[in-house]
């Protein structure tokens, strides 16, 4: 009796928002560390953007809805694994070891690949944030800082700590990033 | 005043990042370039900010993903509108619309059969008196010029004596609190009244007949003028009479 499957506020929510599920995807990776769980993630924060639309005002959908994809994250992981919200991280001892690489070996895309999402997975999760949003996504400090609620100098201060773990990280395959 | 090592050894995050205002990102070029510790920073953060960005290590949403979240939408869409909220809404909305149907049909219903009988009345009453008719003509061109001054608009009076209808007279008669122009025909015995006034609102439909004490009335609308026919003639015979009226 009452379509509203063809509804104007579902129309503008998927013109304007639907456009960055790559860029929600791709957070919500690096932030659950797994296919399943950043697809979950992705669905639950789409649909809660959906049911929050009529208070977004229209300035920057992109980081809107990311802001929404990070909290549906956090929130999860906090579900999954109480300890991920942990930042502290041993810069001398740095976790697992990734998949090392022939010191003489040529590199193809797909290795190096494996190896940065490898190295970036391993940082606490504020720093995976942090380095997606700016290195990937290329959101600026502001940006970032709005979507994950903190203030500029913590967003600033992560970035620094978040890279220099991930120079070591990487350093250990990666020679030339040093 | 310059800033020191230190203070610069913080910046060179977001100097690289172009986050830095005018002033302070010289500051910090001018320390590069004299420092080469700091110099190692920003070469080695370059380099790391190169290495990721060549490896291209950002994840696409899969296909499935994509039809996913636009059927949950969808499906979201869809309770929204069924949840209780919306259909107590819609349901008042729906009542309130047809209470105001209902309503406005009686009150329509009720002016209308009002009318009828103030028509029948007018009948009875030209019939019964002897003035059935204040001009007597059954020329259109005698019955026509008659009502101009008498009335503020100019009916359209024709003799249909060829379709045995003759035209008898025209009067004046009140009808609905108004003046109206009453024309006079006669089939055979019967005389017929015709009330023609402009019409009011836009809500007239086409040619209706009831019945009441034996007779028949028919009403209509016809280039913004309302019509009423009034005989004891049937109603077949009216209705031809009045497909004859405005033709």
């Amino acid at each position: 009796m009452f379509r509203l499957t063809e509804s104007p506020r579902l129309s503008e929510f998927e013109r304007q928002v639907l456009p960055h599920l790559d860029a929600a995807y791709n957070l919500a990776r690096f932030l659950m560390r797994n296919d399943q769980d950043a697809e979950d993630v992705v669905q639950e924060a789409a649909l809660r953007a959906f049911r929050f639309f009529g208070s977004f005002r229209g300035e920057n959908s992109r980081a809107w809805f990311l802001s929404i994809v990070r909290n549906t994250s956090f929130t999860a992981l906090k579900r999954h694994r109480a300890d991920e919200d942990n930042v502290s991280f041993d810069e001398e001892l740095h976790g697992e070891k990734i998949s090392p690489m022939d010191a003489g070996a040529i590199l193809d895309r797909a290795q190096d690949q494996q190896t940065v999402r490898a190295a970036i997975e391993q940082l606490p999760a504020e720093f995976r944030e942090a380095i997606t949003l700016r290195e990937l996504e290329g959101f600026s400090y502001k940006e970032i800082a709005d979507i994950a609620g903190v203030p500029i100098g913590t967003i600033m201060s992560r970035l620094a700590r978040a890279r220099r773990q991930l120079q070591m990280l990487l350093s250990e395959t990666h020679p030339e990033a040093k | 005043m310059s800033m020191n090592h230190e203070q610069i050894r913080e910046l060179i995050h977001p100097y690289v990042d172009g986050e830095l205002d005018l002033l302070t990102a010289r500051e910090t070029e001018q320390h590069l370039r004299n420092c080469s510790d700091c110099r190692g920073v920003e070469k080695a953060l370059r380099a790391l900010r190169e290495t990721v960005a060549n490896s291209q290590p950002g994840y696409r949403a899969p296909s499935h993903l994509h039809r996913n979240v636009r059927a949950a939408l969808r499906r979201e869409a869809k309770t929204e509108a069924f949840n209780p909220w919306f259909v107590f809404a819609t349901g008042a909305a729906c009542a309130l619309v047809i209470l105001g149907a209902v309503l406005f049909q009686t009150t329509r219903a009720s002016r209308n059969e009002t009318i009828v009988k103030e028509v029948i009345a007018n009948h009875v009453r030209s019939l019964l008196a002897t003035h059935l008719v204040d001009v007597s003509s059954s020329d259109q061109h005698t019955v026509k010029p008659w009502f101009d001054g008498k009335i503020d608009f100019a009916p359209d009076v024709r003799d249909l004596s060829k379709d045995g209808f003759p035209l008898v007279g025209g009067r004046l008669d009140y009808l609905d609190g108004k003046t109206v122009v009453a024309l006079v025909y006669q089939r055979n015995k019967h005389p017929i009244n015709v009330f023609v006034m402009p019409a009011t609102a836009n809500l007239d439909r086409s040619p209706s007949v009831v019945t009441r004490r034996g007779y028949n009335v028919l009403s209509w609308r016809h280039h913004d003028m309302k019509y009423w026919a009034v005989s004891d003639l049937n109603e077949a015979e009216l209705r031809r009479f009045a497909e004859f009226l405005v033709q």
